[in-house]
């Protein structure tokens, strides 16, 4: 079937279609550009399942563009042409990618129905969207750093969509530098792996990589790079800001850029420069430590929600490196102990941004019952909006890791494998958990109980409660039933991401 | 603000045929010397801020910016159309090329730079020389007038 055989690059080029039409539709009306927006994003979406079934039923599947066969990798040997490569991880990332973008725009419909330049705001989330299919589907070094670019340009302009505060152009502006400083590192990697040998595929690379000391440098600077993009402790101070500033719906888009993020650097680290050493395991579980605690510590003193959960999400982003690592360290994963902290770790990326999404969205409601953003003037919500405060609740108990949730599937196998490595590092991640739960009841009494202030509160559009109901039924669903997703979903992914012969195999 | 003097507008008008030559010629021999569809596409808008520096306001009729921005995404959708064309085999396949007629003989070894065998490719560039000219105009133009506070509409 021509769709399944072509999805992969579908699934890139069909966003980007829609991204260019849109300003088109918007120009006959704005019901016609809604529906368009959610039938791109819909289709989109239908292509990752169908692409994600067939990777998950028949291995490997590899796209070659422009050649006379989409199989036809490397012509007499040779990969010089631009591959998508796509495995269970791949795919497993893609669908949460697109998921995610059909429940942002959804609620979108009801939370921006104010604004006047939707028609840009579409334009940018979708071609947003491209940015991370790219980076989730590519198997090309080179096109790593065009995908990169993308996502941060569009990250920029919609982190300044509030442009009339000068705090948002402030966030974009920091957002910008940063990035740019990493999309150089990652180009100069690049040029240092392709001035040896002469390769930019992923796969071909990782076949011929000889670990020599210009190698090590450019693991060094796309390893920095891409935690920079994620957001990890050395580098997370422009999270609070972007994620603080950029209207709540595309908060979540950048977090889930920021995971597609930390996604390409695993598939670096255990694909390209295989065999990592277990001194890099050590570090990444080092910075994922020292995420976890300065997150939730910062996440403390907070008055502004979205900056709050911004810090969390720092916090959670260090859960993922701390379960990676951990893995890491045991390197040739002959134990099943290993394998269960990868698995943690990228379960984790699933229910990371189920959570901290479902929170956004609900401080996005907030913001839109009450105009506000400082907690201290707010109070009384859930008299008015129980069913809200109920949403939140869901999300405050899955972000903390509690039992009837997804977050204490993950969190739990992380918590027990990690142990095994280094007591030390599981309690710190334990309290660091048990603090976020404190942190987060503080702020549930600030938003929704005590006293309500004079204003009268409007009513939620039904949208942005649908796309917080979607989140909320996974959220449950994932909680109630882990093993089924472990099994089906997560190992295959964790699978494909440690053998990578399989990677390099399905190329050359 | 009525633009400079007459003689700086007469100088505009007339360089308008070298510099839009100038810019076609580098987009259609895009693929066969250095240059294509970005450089002449710049190309063609320094005609935009010449005209923008030499007439001022007076400039508002001719560089709309809702034409520019319509002009802009037309040629995005002309591009990722060429690439969606060729995926009866895969995409960006260049369907085109060796297609005879207008679209030339089969190339076979070191040929003269026949501008019309390289099938697709001078079509997209084409499409990314509109795309820069429209969208490079359309910053000089939202500048200009952003500089006089006159585009505040635009906010949200």
């Amino acid at each position: 079937m021509i769709l399944v055989e072509h999805a992969a690059i579908l699934l890139i080029a069909f966003p980007l279609l829609g991204a260019f039409i849109t300003p088109i539709v918007g120009r006959v009306n704005s019901l016609f550009r809604d529906t368009w927006v959610i039938t791109v994003l819909a289709f989109t979406e239908l292509l990752a399942v169908l692409l994600g079934y067939d990777v998950l039923q028949n291995g490997i599947s590899v796209y070659t563009l422009g050649a006379r066969l989409p199989a036809l990798t490397s012509p007499s040997g040779i990969p010089v042409r631009i591959i998508l490569e796509v495995d269970a991880m791949n795919a497993f990332i893609s669908v949460i990618v697109s998921s995610i973008a059909l429940v942002v725009v959804w609620y979108c419909l009801g939370f921006m129905n104010q604004s006047r330049v939707l028609d840009k705001l579409y334009t940018l989330i979708l071609l947003l969207l491209t940015g991370m299919l790219g980076l989730t589907l590519t198997g090309d070094l080179f096109n790593l750093f065009v995908f990169l670019e993308v996502v941060s340009i569009s990250s920029a302009a919609l982190i300044a969509f509030y442009v009339h505060r000068g705090e948002s152009l402030e966030a974009a502006f920091k957002y910008m530098v940063l990035s740019s400083i990493g999309a150089l590192m990652v180009l100069f990697a690049v040029a240092l792996i392709y001035g040896q040998y002469n390769l930019l595929s992923m796969a071909a690379v990782a076949d011929k990589i000889q670990n020599t000391f210009l190698d090590e440098v450019a693991m060094v600077l796309l390893i920095s790079a891409f935690l920079l993009k994620a957001g990890s402790v050395p580098a997370h101070m422009w999270k609070p800001d972007a994620y603080g500033e950029a209207p709540a719906p595309v908060a979540v888009l950048l977090l889930t850029s920021a995971l597609v993020c930390l996604y390409v650097l695993f598939r670096i680290i255990f694909t390209v420069f295989n065999p990592a050493t277990p001194l890099l395991g050590w570090v990444l579980a080092i910075l994922g430590v020292s995420s976890i605690f300065l997150g939730v510590s910062m996440a403390l003193i907070q008055n502004n929600l979205s900056r709050l959960i911004a810090y969390s999400a720092i916090a959670e982003i260090g859960f993922i490196l701390l379960g990676t690592g951990s893995g890491l360290i045991e390197a040739p994963y002959l134990s099943m102990v290993g394998f269960n902290a990868i698995s943690g770790g990228v379960f984790h990326i699933l229910n990371d941004v189920l959570d901290l999404g479902l929170l956004f969205l609900a401080a996005g409601a907030v913001f839109y019952l009450t105009g506000e953003r400082d907690l201290n003037r707010m109070g009384g919500l859930g008299h008015t909006q129980p069913l809200l405060a109920v949403f939140f609740l869901v999300g405050i108990f899955a972000v903390s890791g509690l039992p009837p949730f997804n977050g204490f599937a993950s969190k739990m196998m992380i918590y027990e494998s990690v142990y095994v490595f280094n007591p030390l590092l599981a309690i710190i991640g334990i309290l660091g958990s048990i603090l976020m739960l404190a942190v987060f009841v503080k702020v549930f009494f600030s938003i929704f109980l005590g006293v309500s202030p004079a204003k009268g509160h409007g009513k939620l559009p039904k949208s942005m409660l649908a796309g917080m109901g979607v989140l909320v039924l996974l959220i449950i669903l994932i909680g109630l039933f882990p093993a089924l997703v472990v099994d089906y979903l997560i190992s295959p992914a964790v699978n494909a991401l440690i053998n990578s012969q399989n990677y390099i195999g399905g190329v050359l | 603000m009525n633009g400079m003097s007459k003689i700086v507008k007469v100088t505009a008008c007339i360089l308008i045929i070298p510099g839009i030559v100038f810019g076609l010629y580098i987009i259609m021999h895009g693929h066969l010397t250095p240059g294509g569809g970005f450089q002449g596409g710049a190309v063609i808008a320094t005609i935009s801020a010449l005209f923008i520096i030499a007439y001022a306001d007076e400039i508002r009729g001719v560089l709309d910016k809702d034409i520019l921005s319509l002009m802009e995404s037309m040629a995005l959708i002309a591009f990722i159309s060429l690439a969606f064309l060729g995926l009866s085999t895969t995409f960006f396949h260049n369907f085109l090329v060796n297609g005879g007629g207008l679209f030339g003989n089969p190339v076979s070894g070191i040929n003269p730079g026949d501008l019309n065998t390289g099938g697709v490719i001078p079509l997209m560039n084409l499409a990314v020389g509109l795309e820069v000219y429209s969208a490079l105009s359309l910053i000089v133009v939202v500048m200009y007038f952003g500089s006089k506070q006159e585009v505040l509409e635009d906010v949200n």
